[in-house]
């Protein structure tokens, strides 16, 4: 460990405040988005509870509306979308490029304030009473038939659009211009290709539904009729709008987990990726393809038909894309030198459960199942599936494997075996009784249900209490290594990429002397070879 | 150079305004249309500098109109077929799907 | 941004590099690419406004033809010259940057804002109280009482929010050639270091664009009535 590196290069609360340093800027997003996640799991918990019992046990259905909305405003816009981009995203880009920063330092500190901004718009909104409308928003509900807080909450979802916006152009300009010499684009990792795709996203996506959400708060607040059909407005055209950003924004939420999984399955069976193209174009490819989809989130909703059939033509289009990641891959796995480290377990579940996550949104995107399942517990599981079980597995697994990087200390692995363990159990007992309860019919987004589907509900509630123990316990351990962890080297992984070779934690400006790379990536042949030969 | 495309663009915009007055049905909407892109690629061109620009900054360009493209043309083409009714085929006549669809959705 | 003051006071043509780059061309080149990708992200802002304004112009055609004839053409055709003409004026100002003329760059970026103040002045005092005393703003004080009342509305909806929405990047954009405007007189920019007056330049062109777009639209639908 460097005497002087980026975490005790300055003190003081003005420096972290105002910091300009990617590395610094990343924890401040990583506490942010700890927090919020942990008021997301709040209301999860509040939710599950009150579904053990068929009449609800704990709540009104009315209150129950709002932390549904809560849950999922909070964890969607606030812990999954800037998760892995803003914490490991701003950490390793520059590191993975061998630069000294991101191409815009302050603009990157601007985006987490402007975040945090948002945030207390929605904290705002939570404190005061909550708002009741679903993540999604729909008019007219939102617009016309509310009294709660409509306008703080999506005014809060309006300000951090613009904290992705930025962080999004960050990226790209980074990825553009600031690499290191013979960093050719196919010497990058695949970690960097799954954050510029992102970018995209971020870029071309957000400002559409910031729009959006600023005209609902101009229909609410001024009374006028854009999507109010007594006025001639259609709440269908909000849909369109929304979901043009809001379906992109799931794969804003699964490409980086992807990029991370690519990095870790690499890592830990010592072997170069199988199909580094195949990874990297497909990558870009659920990016522009993610945008020509949006519609399956409104084959019931009254749009047209025809419509739905191109939707749902394009929707089994993008499940290409990802198919040829999980084989790359295991493709990658077969004849690996596979060792189980938490990072890895992390990876090796999110293969497993973003295939079934995955699956089953071929299922919806078939209108004819989709007409039975829409608004069911199925959508439900399956996202969560893939949110939870893919995404944040992703974030997981990355959050271990760079925290040596990160804090320059070493976890306990044994611990963290445990909880990764503790987590997938957990998380199967929770989701995937609900596909059932969907299949059953049991709808989302409801406070109470039949008698006959309690079983399941209790299943599903219990294994989410075990998923909330597995998530308590890295709080714990992680919080603990970084004042009495071992301390780690530049390169415990025995890794390749760039921010292995740099130390641990890392200087300010990352590197002595800008790196030079003539290598392909992953390159752990020729690693096994020197330390044969060594 | 620049005071070219001024004139130009000054030119136009009275092209437009005075165009306008001729009732030419739905072809006044893409006359405008057409004159208004030409004042745009002159602007960007000329006064933005994309003629001579890297070819990165034109892609970042072409990428945008693009991705407004397909917004445009997904949520247009929801709109203009939701009202279509699909003749019912040979084989479809006694069964329920022959049933013009129209904006209706199965209530949960 | 302790740094960068200190960067400010050093003398007025040296190399402005921030660390983060290698040199002045990686840094231009980034500032450029940067500006770009946010212009894209405006497309899609503005964009998403387009869309909205399309779908419901072909819904309801005649009452947004009503409603277009209420509008003031020949103003519209005005503020459009002006803001073209403001174009001009930045491109000029860049120009002048780009060859270090202080004194020219300082003279152009005034005329910019100028007449970009007599487009806000025309907007906001002329049009905006015009619509307001004669009733055309929903929600406000809307006294349209022909046929399809509501969907005229709708027309007006989108005319103020698009109009008021462009109406807020120029109020954006006078307020950071202010700030330019000082950096310029105090000695900031010269022939090898002025990224921040090219990048302006960009986004006041943008608006520009979407002007282009919107006077057509909004007040040409009506014209051959």
């Amino acid at each position: 460990m460097p005497r002087v590196h980026y975490l005790n290069a300055d003190y003081g609360i003005k420096s972290w405040l105002l910091t300009t340093d990617h590395k610094r800027i990343a924890w401040l997003y990583l506490v942010s988005i700890t927090f919020f996640f942990s008021i997301g799991g709040v209301a999860a918990t509040l939710m599950r509870l009150n579904l053990l019992e068929p009449q609800g046990l704990i709540v009104e259905p009315e209150t129950y509306n709002k932390l549904f909305s809560m849950h999922g405003i909070v964890m969607i816009f606030f812990f999954l979308v800037p998760s892995i981009p803003a914490v490991l995203g701003n950490f390793l880009i520059p590191l993975m490029l061998g630069a000294r920063d991101v191409a815009f330092p302050r603009l990157n500190l601007l985006s987490w304030y402007v975040f945090m901004t948002g945030g207390s718009f929605v904290l705002y909104a939570l404190i005061a009473g909550g708002v009741d409308t679903g993540w999604t928003f729909y008019t007219p509900l939102s617009t016309l038939y509310l009294n709660t807080h409509v306008m703080a909450a999506a005014g809060g979802v309006f300000i951090a659009g613009f904290s992705s916006i930025l962080t999004g152009l960050n990226f790209v300009v980074t990825i553009h211009k600031m690499r290191a010499p013979g960093l050719t684009w196919f010497r990058l990792p695949l970690f960097i290709w799954a954050m510029y795709a992102t970018s995209i996203i971020f870029i071309i996506g957000t400002p559409v539904v910031a729009i959006t959400l600023a005209l609902l708060i101009i229909e609410r607040f001024f009374h006028v009729g854009i999507f109010d059909p007594a006025l001639g407005g259609d709440p269908i055209l909000f849909q369109h709008l929304f979901w043009f950003y809001s379906h992109p924004a799931v794969y804003v939420m699964i490409l980086p987990s992807m990029g991370v999984v690519s990095e870790l399955v690499t890592a830990f069976s010592r072997k170069k990726i199988f199909g580094y193209h195949f990874i990297a174009f497909s990558s870009v490819a659920i990016a522009v393809i993610g945008f020509l989809v949006w519609g399956h989130h409104m084959f019931v909703s009254g749009q047209s038909v025809y419509a739905g059939l191109v939707f749902s033509a394009l929707s089994m289009a993008v499940a290409i894309p990802s198919a040829v990641k999980v084989f790359n891959w295991t493709a990658t796995l077969y004849k690996g030198s596979i060792s189980y480290e938490a990072p890895m377990l992390y990876a090796l579940g999110f293969i497993g459960l973003f295939t079934i996550g995955g699956l089953t949104g071929l299922y919806l995107a078939t209108t004819a199942i989709d007409q039975h399942v829409h608004a069911t517990y199925f959508v439900i599981a399956h996202f969560h599936y893939i949110m939870v079980g893919g995404a944040v597995m992703g974030y997981m697994g990355g959050i271990h494997y760079w925290w040596p990087k990160i804090s320059g200390r070493l976890y306990p692995d044994a611990w963290a075996r445990v909880a990764a363990i503790i987590i997938f159990v957990g998380f199967n007992l929770t989701f995937f009784p609900q596909f059932i309860l969907g299949y059953l019919g049991m709808p989302r987004r409801y406070a109470v249900y039949p008698p006959e589907f309690q079983t399941l509900n209790v299943i599903s509630t219990a294994g989410a209490s075990i998923l909330g123990l597995g998530y308590i316990i890295p709080l714990i351990y992680l919080a603990w290594s970084i004042r009495y962890g071992p301390v780690a080297g530049p390169n415990p992984w025995k890794a390749t990429g760039l921010e292995w070779t740099t130390s641990s934690p890392p200087t300010t400006h990352n590197f002595e002397e800008t790196p030079v790379v003539t290598e392909e990536p992953y390159g752990y042949d020729r690693l096994a070879e020197e330390i044969q030969v060594a | 150079m620049y005071f070219v495309v001024f004139f130009s663009l000054l030119t136009l915009t009275l092209l437009t305004w005075q165009i306008a007055y001729i009732d030419l049905g739905r072809w006044n909407m893409v006359v405008a249309l057409i004159i208004s892109i030409t004042k745009t690629v002159l602007v960007a061109a000329f006064f933005m500098h994309l003629r001579w620009s890297a070819s990165m900054v034109r892609l970042v360009v072409f990428a945008a109109v693009f991705w407004l493209a397909i917004m445009l043309t997904l949520t247009l083409g929801d709109i203009f077929t939701r009202n279509m009714v699909s003749q019912p085929q040979p084989w479809q006549a006694s069964s329920v799907v022959s049933q013009p669809t129209t904006a209706g959705s199965p209530q949960r | 941004m302790i740094a960068s003051r200190r960067k400010y006071k050093l003398h007025n043509s040296q190399a402005v590099v921030a660390e983060q780059f290698d040199d002045r061309t990686q840094q231009h080149e980034a500032a450029s690419l940067g500006m770009w990708i946010f212009l894209a992200t405006e497309v899609m802002f503005f964009g998403a406004l387009f869309t909205g304004y399309t779908i419901y112009r072909n819904l309801y055609t005649t009452a947004f033809e009503a409603g277009s004839h209420l509008l003031n053409a020949k103003i519209g055709a005005l503020n459009t010259a002006v803001l073209i003409g403001s174009s001009l004026t930045m491109a000029l100002a860049v120009h002048a940057a780009q060859t270090g003329m202080r004194k020219r760059l300082m003279t152009f970026l005034v005329s910019t804002m100028v007449l970009g103040g007599v487009f806000l002045y025309i907007k906001f005092a002329i049009e905006w109280v015009h619509d307001y005393r004669d009733g055309m703003v929903p929600g406000l004080h809307f006294t349209y009482s022909g046929p399809q009342a509501s969907h005229v509305a709708m027309f007006f909806c989108f005319y103020f929010i698009m109009t008021g929405v462009h109406a807020l990047h120029m109020i954006i954009g006078e307020g950071v050639m202010t700030v330019l405007l000082i950096m310029a007189w105090r000695g900031r920019f010269s022939k090898e270091s002025h990224n921040h007056i090219e990048m302006f330049g960009l986004y006041w062109h943008f608006i520009d664009i979407i002007w282009i777009f919107l006077f057509p639209l909004l007040y040409l639908l009506g014209a051959h009535y």
